[in-house]
């Protein structure tokens, strides 16, 4: 009789370990995600400690000019910057305007049927590879400008942040149509019951409504421009340029990092280290528009 | 009387006006697809045969072929399934059914959605730091494999999250009341129902990371490669071979980009060859998911 209690019991042990272990697993996994951005971030700036123990912060910043290959070696990271906020400046002028009349028309004017088809092909937008993107800026969209500017070189930012803009669109137009969607229908009924048209009540109750969510979309689509590599390191030239012209040619510090790592850099060397100078820049930027986003939604947010 | 008419037929005409202003900005985006498509297409077609699938890169355009790319591409792809997927899973079910409301799991969360905005070639110059320099991994299909894993990571977590929290409630505790543990509850009841939604992520995730180029030039991935990897079968015992983790690789992408970034036109058309098979390949993946999504939705009913 007393075999099958004991049995039992031990049994009821074996399973309360493998319920513990499977938590502990589970939670290593999870974890795993931290591990990532400790590994990013002391990567980067491990690296860059180095790079920054032969080229002064403050050269770094105020240098106009970035030749770090050259035997008169420059490292001024402004030109890179330059490029990276003008291709990105070209694509915001397209993604915010259109990615948020789409948003609107989406939720407030098309019907429920073209919304479900329409949607899902306009996300297909974002699931084009980038370097196809690369290919069709080079050798479709800049002969096109051509035709409407003839002096525009083969290479220029111009083709490279519009078609950037019409692949951050779905980003910006999905999670705003998303914000836009989640306005309670109570508010535009007021309106509606007030005598105003669709395009009042959009633009006057549903959007200010709606801004802390849009605003998040606008800056994952920023995100993204910034971060975007393989369009401009094909279509923009890689040529270091300090310009605020877009229909110059332009290395953006996405692009820099790419043509170094085409080459063979001996690891170790301070032109090796350039490459995750630049990459923590490119990560402080994205950051610093993320942490803004953070505050506007905090700022704007609205209960219901 | 005619003051109010005027103005009501105002407001009408600028609310037919943003009508056909949507209507339009909806246009911009569909037609840059349907270009960029037809684009590919008409430079590319010409270029696909049996020829170009099965010949190594090669000096001379017209000989020029995408077998090294579309191997490497499904190796590092296998790489990065088997990688993420358990991981991205696990988390997402510790996430969902066992971590505590406190600082750690917070920071956790916090931090999923912060790697989510990070630039992919971000993720590549970790891995050159790490994989390749500190473990010593090289720039082989293993590193490749494993840095897209992470890219993808926090996507198949919030993939899995949405699939979980979507099961109700009632699941769970009959599940329970039966006598069930917390593992064989999740084991038994909430991965199965979830299947369908953790499939859909991982499979949109993996089409993400088909089409990454950036993060493997990084690493140093080279772009001309005329030579297979091991193959994973061999004819001696013990039959399989995992040497073709550590070899040299290319991939679509990078193969598409080496071809764009020569001047000459012949070397153009073969990157639209490429261009045309990765689309194919990105938008199949998509399409399955939509797929898959349907289907689970319309065979579950609660």
């Amino acid at each position: 009789m007393s075999a099958v209690p004991s049995e039992l019991s031990q049994r009821f042990r074996l399973r309360q370990v493998r319920e513990r272990a499977v938590e502990v697993l589970l939670f290593l996994a999870a974890f795993s995600s931290v591990a990532i951005t400790l590994g990013i971030v002391g990567v980067l700036v491990y690296e860059s400690l180095a790079f920054f123990g032969h080229v002064s912060l403050w050269d770094f910043l105020t240098d106009t000019q970035w030749t770090p290959l050259f035997d008169d070696a420059h490292y001024g990271i402004l030109p890179l910057m330059a490029g990276t906020l003008v291709t990105t400046a070209m694509a915001l002028v397209v993604a915010i305007p259109i990615g948020t009349i789409t948003a609107i028309y989406l939720s407030e004017y098309a019907s429920h049927r073209m919304r479900e088809i329409i949607k899902p092909v306009l996300e297909l937008l974002s699931a084009v590879p980038t370097v196809v993107y690369g290919y069709f800026a080079l050798l479709f969209i800049t002969p096109l400008l051509q035709k409407l500017f003839p002096d525009l070189p083969g290479f220029n930012m111009l083709s490279a942040g519009l078609v950037i803009g019409i692949m951050i669109i779905p980003y910006v137009s999905s999670l705003s149509e998303d914000a836009i969607r989640a306005v309670p229908m109570h508010l535009r009924e007021g309106s509606y019951a007030m005598g105003a048209t669709r395009l009042q009540t959009a633009l006057r109750v549903v959007i200010p409504s709606a801004i802390s969510g849009i605003a998040a979309a606008y800056i994952l689509g920023i995100s993204r421009a910034i971060g975007e590599t393989m369009v401009v390191a094909i279509a923009a030239g890689m040529q270091p340029n300090l310009t605020w012209n877009p229909k110059e040619p332009a290395e953006t510090i996405t692009a820099y990092i790419v043509q170094v790592s085409l080459g063979d850099l001996p690891h170790g060397t301070l032109a090796y280290q350039t490459i995750f100078a630049a990459g923590l820049t490119l990560l402080v930027m994205t950051l610093v528009f993320n942490i803004a986003g953070y505050y506007l939604r905090q700022r704007f947010r609205q209960a219901y | 009387m005619e003051d109010i008419r005027s103005l009501i037929a105002r407001r009408k005409f600028f609310d037919g006006v943003f009508a056909v202003v949507g209507l339009l900005s909806l246009l911009v985006g569909l037609i840059t697809l349907l270009a960029l498509i037809l684009d590919l297409a008409v430079d590319g077609v010409p270029r696909l045969s049996w020829q170009f699938f099965t010949s190594f890169p090669s000096r001379f355009a017209e000989q020029a072929g995408i077998l090294s790319a579309w191997v490497g591409t499904t190796l590092v792809m296998i790489v990065t399934a088997a990688t993420a997927v358990p991981l991205g899973v696990a988390a997402g079910v510790y996430l969902e059914e066992y971590a505590a409301k406190n600082w750690m799991t917070a920071l956790i969360e916090i931090n999923i959605a912060n790697l989510a905005a990070v630039p992919s070639i971000v993720y590549g110059l970790m891995a050159l730091g790490l994989f390749v320099y500190q473990f010593n991994l090289g720039q082989s299909i293993l590193t490749a494999g494993l840095t897209l894993a992470l890219l993808i990571l926090p996507m198949v977590i919030i993939a899995t999250r949405e699939a979980i929290r979507s099961i109700p409630g009632a699941i769970r505790e009959a599940s329970f009341a039966l006598g069930a543990t917390k593992w064989q509850t999740v084991r038994d009841h909430v991965l199965p129902y979830s299947t369908g939604g953790i499939l859909t992520g991982v499979i949109i995730a993996l089409s993400r990371a088909i089409g990454e180029t950036a993060p493997l030039i990084t690493i140093g991935a080279l772009t001309f490669i005329a030579f297979l990897p091991h193959a994973p079968v061999t004819t001696e015992a013990p039959y399989v071979s995992f040497q073709w983790l550590m070899d040299p690789f290319t991939v679509m992408p990078i193969q598409m980009f080496n071809w764009v970034s020569r001047p000459q036109e012949a070397f153009h058309l073969n990157a639209a060859a490429a261009g045309l098979v990765l689309l194919v390949m990105t938008l199949i993946m998509n399409g399955l998911a939509i797929y898959i999504r349907f289907r689970f939705r319309k065979r579950i009913k609660w």
